[in-house]
């Protein structure tokens, strides 16, 4: 099912593709030729050796905890509103089955996906996906086409539509700009984990679990291999770099 | 027929009106430019689009003119494409139509931007694997090749090229609008867009919008110069139009069903059709009745073929149909809440599994229309210092050329 979805998709990106090489042929290769020579390489600073991934276990996300959301507002600098123009990077997610009536609660954040649907369609560049599998907005090339926050299954994106004091300068964010969860890349470069994961930790709920998945003797990579994970929307085939355990 | 034919604005002597069309544009235009740099300076937050509904009114205004602008070059298409005479009689008019409306719809399109500042680096760095980017592209090479099209027509030197520049133009923005559909095409995780229709039915509304457009302007042209416009010609149009907006009907229809064949689909196709509040209302009255049936029921009405007003009438129901249909498909597409985990009710602080609510402010309404404007204002100047008019009767232009 997925893999045909996945060869339609392709289908459609081949033929599109082939009718932009004709475009540019015949506009002037100039076009073509100044695009070709500015776009960038996103594999500056990150190896492809890794790739970052988290595991949330839902069984022991705890009701009404909303500490996770906490702790990513202070690190990147959100305000914590929740207005339907606030920014939002990580959400606590209640869903609730249709005809057995069981809860699970989880926080919702950017999958970070193997095959981002979001880079895929933003026309600049902006979007982009780090060696290591982190998916990034380069806040200098976005020019908020909002083209990706249509494009994410998991509407994990967000516009910035006010202007923006006080920041963290280890984080740049501003108006007119989209933004989404970065993994806290400041702190993965630096050998840490994302806040959010350090804050479950902190609570004793433990429910969120961040490391290499490249890597079989992370602790992530392990778990993978002993319990069931769900892929939110695995019939996309994005290979999230973010599953679930529990559902 | 009236006896005193001028082939452009000028000659008539008309300035008052002309300068009074400007002033109406250009106010119009002044409001679009405030709008762009209030919200410049504070943000999209004074708009009705919010994390939901990313994409608002100027986008079901400007995608309406995007389209309707690949449309309206099907006149001149039919003209050097299949050689009628009738049809070349309207190139002119046509090619610079597909010019100006598309500009109106780009200039919405970058005036709604988060850093409209950046221009220069969306024409830079492309992602060739973006349909967008392709779009801009496309975009880009509407105009080199339209705007040839157009020189092949009023420079006689040019005339050996008339034709298989026109070709050119005719496959590419057959192209364009396959590419303009795409856009909703790739969105594949939203139950709203995920149809491989949307390319091909985005080509068959660009004929019917593009043809409407073209009709009024043509009208308008007509009533300045006091010309009557001929019989066949009128039934010719009338008739094209019917099988555009017919054509129109059936592809949503097939949409639809298609839709309702996929179990999966069931719950966005019973939100749209039937509980969905504005949207359903804006899709059965707006995009079927008022763009659809009610125009086809005054082209075939008896009076029809002697009034050229009920075709004019027609095309304008098609034209607010379109933009029901736009705000249907755009906005609708994204109020519909997305299904991450089927089979289960969402909720969460970031209105998940809720149907979004969407109303515009002033501001990006002035924003919207801006589109409008910048084609209104490019195209009443255009048609008056150069010869754009559809001339029937003349057998002998030459006389006037190059009296610009
Ligand atoms: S979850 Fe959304 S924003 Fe994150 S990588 Fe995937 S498509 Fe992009
Ligand atoms: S909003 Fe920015 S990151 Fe998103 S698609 Fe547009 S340019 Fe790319």
């Amino acid at each position: 099912m997925s893999e045909s979805m996945n060869s339609k998709l392709e289908d459609r990106r081949d033929f599109l593709k082939a009718s932009a090489l004709v475009a540019g042929v015949a506009v002037g290769p100039g076009v073509l030729f100044y695009g070709i020579a500015h776009s960038r390489s996103p594999e500056e600073g990150a190896s492809s050796k890794q790739r970052w991934g988290m595991l949330i276990d839902t069984t022991k996300c705890a009701v009404g905890c909303n500490d996770c959301v906490t702790a990513c507002n202070t690190e990147n600098g959100l305000s914590g509103k929740t207005g339907e123009q606030d920014s939002q990077w990580i959400r606590k997610l209640n869903i609730k089955h249709l005809q057995t009536g069981v809860e699970h609660n989880l926080p919702m954040l950017c999958q970070h996906c193997e095959n981002p649907p979001c880079v895929d369609v933003c026309p600049t560049g902006a979007s982009m996906k780090r060696a290591d599998g982190i998916v990034l907005v380069d806040r200098h090339i976005c020019i908020g086409c909002r083209y990706c926050m249509m494009a994410c299954p998991y509407k994990a994106r967000s516009f910035v539509h006010e202007p923006l004091t006080e920041q963290n300068p280890e984080v740049p964010r501003g108006k007119g700009c989209v933004e989404s969860c970065t993994f806290c890349v400041q702190r993965v470069d630096r050998d840490e984990t994302p806040a959010c994961v350090e804050a479950c930790t902190a609570s004793g709920h433990q429910a969120m679990l961040f490391g290499d998945l490249n890597n079989p003797e992370s602790d992530i990579a392990k778990a993978m291999k002993t319990v069931a994970t769900t892929e939110v929307r695995a019939d996309l085939g994005l290979n999230t770099g973010v599953r679930y355990q529990g559902i | 027929m009236a006896n005193n034919i001028c082939l452009n604005q000028k000659e008539c002597g008309k300035s008052t009106g002309f300068w009074l069309l400007l002033t109406l544009g250009g106010l119009v235009m002044l409001g679009t430019l405030s709008a762009f740099f209030f919200l410049e300076h504070h943000g999209h937050i004074k708009t009705g689009m919010t994390n939901q509904i990313v994409w608002g009114l100027p986008h079901v205004f400007a995608v309406f003119l995007i389209v309707a602008a690949s449309g309206v070059l099907n006149v001149a298409s039919i003209g050097s494409v299949f050689g009628k005479k009738m049809y070349k009689a309207r190139a002119r008019l046509s090619a610079l139509l597909a010019l100006t409306i598309l500009s109106g719809g780009l200039a919405v399109l970058v005036l709604d931007l988060g850093r409209p500042d950046r221009l220069i680096v969306a024409m830079t760095y492309y992602n060739f694997k973006s349909i967008f980017a392709l779009n801009m592209i496309f975009y880009n090479g509407f105009f080199a090749i339209v705007g040839l099209y157009l020189l092949t027509m009023m420079d006689r030197k040019l005339k050996p090229w008339y034709k298989p520049i026109g070709m050119l133009a005719f496959l590419w923005r057959l192209a364009l609008t396959t590419a303009t559909g795409s856009i909703f095409g790739f969105l594949v995780a939203r139950a709203g867009y995920n149809s491989a229709l949307y390319a091909p039915m985005f080509i068959i509304y660009s004929f019917a919008y593009g043809l409407a457009c073209f009709i009024v302007v043509q009208a308008a042209m007509y009533k300045w110069n006091d010309i009557e416009i001929d019989e066949a010609v009128l039934c010719r149009l009338k008739n094209l139009l019917a099988t555009f907006v017919a054509a129109a009907l059936y592809f949503t229809a097939v949409l639809h069903l298609t839709n309702l064949y996929f179990a999966k689909q069931w719950d966005f196709e019973r939100f749209l059709l039937s509980d969905g509040g504005i949207y359903t209302l804006l899709f059965w009255g707006g995009q079927v009745m008022l763009g659809g049936f009610l125009p086809l029921l005054l082209i075939f009405s008896p009076g029809a073929r002697k009034q050229p007003a009920i075709l004019l009438i027609a095309a304008l129901l098609v034209i607010i149909g379109g933009h029901a249909q736009m705000y249907v498909t755009i906005v609708g597409g994204q109020a519909f809440p997305l299904d991450m985990f089927p089979g289960y009710a969402e909720s969460s602080s970031f209105f998940d599994g809720v149907v979004h609510a969407y109303s515009p402010s002033v501001w990006e309404m002035m924003l919207a229309v801006g589109g409008i404007a910048t084609t209104f204002l490019i195209t009443t100047v255009a048609v008056r210092v150069l010869k754009f008019l559809p001339e029937d009767e003349i057998k002998d232009p030459s006389s006037t050329v190059g009296q610009h």
